[in-house]
Formats: C-alpha cells, sequence, structure tokens
C-alpha cells in the first residue's frame, strides 16, 4: 500500500456533524459508530475525469435548457466563481451538477406538491465544468424560499445545491450556495448545523456587479473549496 | 471569494445534505453517470452488486443516492494517479450512481475489480442522503476473496465490523451477483470511514 502521496483530510472544525437534532431526519440516518481513519491509497487518489465532453452549452443556462413556450419566470442570474483544494490550487474539469426551486419556490420533482407554481419552462438542473483556471459560470433564475416541514412553519432560504467531482474521489462534494442578506438563514437549521460561523459563511455567494451584466442578469460570485489536496511527499 | 490564510491554505466550504430533490439534475435518464458502468466488451466477468439502504430503525432508505468507483479487471483506475491508467479499459466507466427509490435498493452493473496494489479487490463506496449533512464513506469486499485476509484497510477495522463491508455472492445467480445491505445506523451498522 505504500504510496508517499497523501491527501489533505477533511477538516471536521469546518462541516457539520452527521448528527444535528433541529434537522430531524439525521436522528435516523447519522451514523453513531466512530468512523475508521481511511489510508490513501490509490483507490482514494484516482476518482472519475470529466472534461469538455461532459457539458454542454445549454447544460449550463438553465434559463434556456428546459424552455418549451416562452422564458422562465424571476430574476436571471449569472453565478461564477473558482474552485479550489485546501492548499489553494485551482481544480480543473471539475463537474458541478446543479439544481434547484424555481423562483416560487417550487422543485419540479413531483415529491414537491406544497401550492407554489410550476414554471413550464423550468427545471432547475444542469451542469458546467470549470476551466484551466479552476473558474466555472452558469446561468439560471434566482430560486424562491421552499417550506418544508421540518419544524412548524420552516422554510428553507433560497438555495441552489452544488455537486462536485474534484482531482480524486476524496474531493467528492455536495454542499448549498446561499444569497447573501437571507432572513432565512439565521432560522435555517441545515445551514446552521455547521458549528462554526466563518465556515458556514462561505456557503453565501456574494453579489458582484463586475459581474453583472447590463439589462441582462445579476451577477453572483461563489467560490468552493474541497479537502483532498495532494500533500508534498515528505523526504 | 476564497482567500489564503496565514498558514497558507484555503478554509473548506462546508458539506451540505442531498436533499430529497436531486433527481432531475443527479439521476436523469441518458446521462453518462448511471449504475450501468460497463459497456458491451468490457473485459473481466460481468458482476452484479446490489443490496438495501436502511436507516436506525431497520427501515429502507428509499430518497439514498450510492456512488460507486473501482479499478477494472486489472485492478488499474481511469485516471492519471494510475502509473498504468494508459492501459485502463475503455468500455469500464469505472463511476456508477444509483438511487435507492426501489424500495431502498440499488443495482449496479459492472465488472469484478481486480486488486489494486496489495489490496483485496474493492468497491470505494460513497452513500448521500436526505437526513445526511455531510456523504458516508466506505469500502465493498467481495466474500470469495481469499485476499480479504491480509487487506490493510480491513486489518484496521475492528474484527466483528468487517462482515459489514463484504459483500456475499449470490449462489443460484445467472450473473455474478453480490449482495451487502448499506446500514446507517444502529444494529449491524455499516463501517464509514473518515470522509
Amino acid at each position: 500500500m505504500a504510496n508517499q502521496t497523501q491527501l489533505s483530510r477533511l477538516d471536521t472544525q469546518a462541516h457539520p456533524p452527521y448528527l444535528h437534532a433541529p434537522y430531524a431526519s439525521t436522528l435516523k440516518r447519522a451514523p453513531q459508530q466512530p468512523l475508521i481513519p481511511l489510508p490513501h491509497t490509490l483507490s482514494e487518489l484516482t476518482g472519475p475525469v470529466y472534461g469538455d465532453g461532459s457539458v454542454s452549452a445549454l447544460d449550463s443556462d438553465l434559463s434556456r435548457n428546459a424552455v418549451r413556450n416562452g422564458e422562465p419566470i424571476g430574476e436571471r442570474i449569472i453565478v461564477t466563481g473558482h474552485v479550489y483544494d485546501d492548499a489553494g490550487r485551482p481544480v480543473r474539469n471539475a463537474l458541478i451538477e446543479l439544481w434547484q426551486a424555481n423562483a416560487c419556490g417550487r422543485y419540479i420533482h413531483k415529491l414537491d406538491q406544497h401550492p407554489a407554481p410550476i414554471d413550464p419552462n423550468f427545471t432547475g438542473a444542469g451542469r458546467t465544468l470549470t476551466n484551466a483556471l479552476g473558474e466555472y459560470t452558469f446561468v439560471t433564475i434566482k430560486p424562491g424560499a421552499y417550506p418544508w416541514k421540518n419544524h412548524y412553519n420552516a422554510w428553507r432560504p433560497a438555495h441552489i445545491h452544488f455537486s462536485l467531482f474534484g482531482a480524486n474521489i476524496m474531493q467528492r462534494l455536495v454542499t448549498q450556495m446561499y444569497f447573501p442578506g437571507d432572513p432565512l438563514l439565521a432560522l435555517d437549521p441545515i445551514y446552521n448545523s455547521t458549528p462554526d460561523a466563518r465556515a458556514r459563511e462561505r456557503m453565501i455567494s456574494a453579489y458582484d456587479h463586475s459581474v453583472t451584466s447590463p439589462e441582462w442578469a445579476l451577477g453572483y460570485r461563489f467560490d468552493i473549496v474541497v479537502c483532498g489536496a495532494k500533500q508534498t511527499p515528505f523526504e | 471569494m476564497a482567500c489564503f490564510n496565514k498558514a497558507g491554505e484555503m478554509k473548506q466550504t462546508p458539506s451540505q445534505t442531498v436533499g430529497p430533490f436531486f433527481y432531475d439534475a443527479l439521476i436523469a435518464d441518458g446521462r453518462q453517470i448511471s449504475p450501468v458502468m460497463a459497456a458491451a466488451g468490457a473485459r473481466g466477468q460481468r458482476m452484479i452488486f446490489t443490496g438495501c439502504v436502511k436507516d436506525g430503525d431497520g427501515a429502507p432508505v428509499p430518497d439514498a443516492m450510492i456512488e460507486v468507483w473501482q479499478a477494472d479487471a486489472a485492478g488499474i483506475y481511469a485516471h492519471p494517479a494510475d502509473p498504468r491508467h494508459a492501459d485502463a479499459d475503455p468500455a469500464l466507466s469505472g463511476f456508477g450512481r444509483s438511487d435507492t427509490r426501489a424500495g431502498g435498493h440499488f443495482k449496479f452493473e459492472t465488472i469484478k475489480p481486480g486488486s489494486v496494489q496489495d489490496q483485496a479487490p474493492h468497491l470505494t463506496v460513497r452513500v448521500f442522503s436526505r437526513g445526511m449533512l455531510l456523504h458516508a464513506n466506505t469500502r465493498v469486499y467481495f466474500d470469495d476473496e481469499p485476499s480479504n485476509t491480509r487487506d490493510p484497510v480491513l486489518s484496521l477495522v475492528p474484527a466483528m465490523r468487517r462482515e459489514t463491508l463484504i459483500a456475499k455472492r449470490l449462489p443460484t445467480a445467472a450473473i455474478l451477483t453480490y449482495v451487502l445491505d448499506i446500514v446507517l445506523q444502529g444494529g449491524g451498522e455499516t463501517v464509514f470511514f473518515t470522509p
């Protein structure tokens, strides 16, 4: 198994625990036994590889990729940012899969039956890929807040789901991007499950006027930092 | 904006749950990522890996997502970190993903992986679901592999918990089939590794 390359580990201070009682469905789904430290073998240093063929132009424009008979309703936004590993190296060709509710806070999936309108021209699913500089961009409609049954009068803050593949399988991350100034953040058990306040803030995008496109779309910036950076072997 | 701290590191972005509505993005038909991992002509022994995801009450979890990463039949990963990657089987994606809508069950169609370095043949598995704020990492081994007793990662697992990682071969199946449930919590909880 001797393999000199090691990867940086998940920073447990930066992430939520498995069990967080205010988020009710963790009660039966959080592992309770101690986690076994996993050595980094070739199985951990590798992972699926993606590239230009993995994403089409329409995949990364959620405001157009499900259009049937008109434009989706809501505020068009551009979201851009970098994916880095925690040594600060850009992660190139990182596949990012995206999903979200529509502007009314309604998900297209039939499991969501709450009384907000479906948009016939929006499914809220897409993909993008980081370039040679680790940078990604996509266009979408700003999602609305979404009610859920975790507790009385529970609403998820507006969010976009991100699922990322990085340079190896240990860089795999699923997270959610939130919007600045959202009053629902303070009330959300999922957002607040991460105990460290600065870590929580890293999930909030920043309004970026330099990304905003005149008369077309507001711009938000969201950088993502994954673990699994290759460590320099000790000599 | 991500920036370096004084130690020259960047701080990690927290994980969040995959939630209940990932299907249209992650499980959509016709995508290159699916539970069918081997195309026609893939080298080695065709195999099915199947099982049920269960929660702390022993109830099936029908809204989970399972991902599998593996080497090909020769133990080669299709990734540049593998020195032999140029010879990786092009008909095997090595990566698969399944939902568990069928009563908590998943079913992967793939090729039995070969040994990697000094390790016994295994699958690298990740579990995601509503109610999981962070995904869970595990491995799956095969009960007909004598090299399991020498596997360096299995040796780190307390002996009485090792069976939660070892899939059982179904004696009567037409296609080589291995079965293992993934138990998130409670009696028979699957061994999970640090993510």
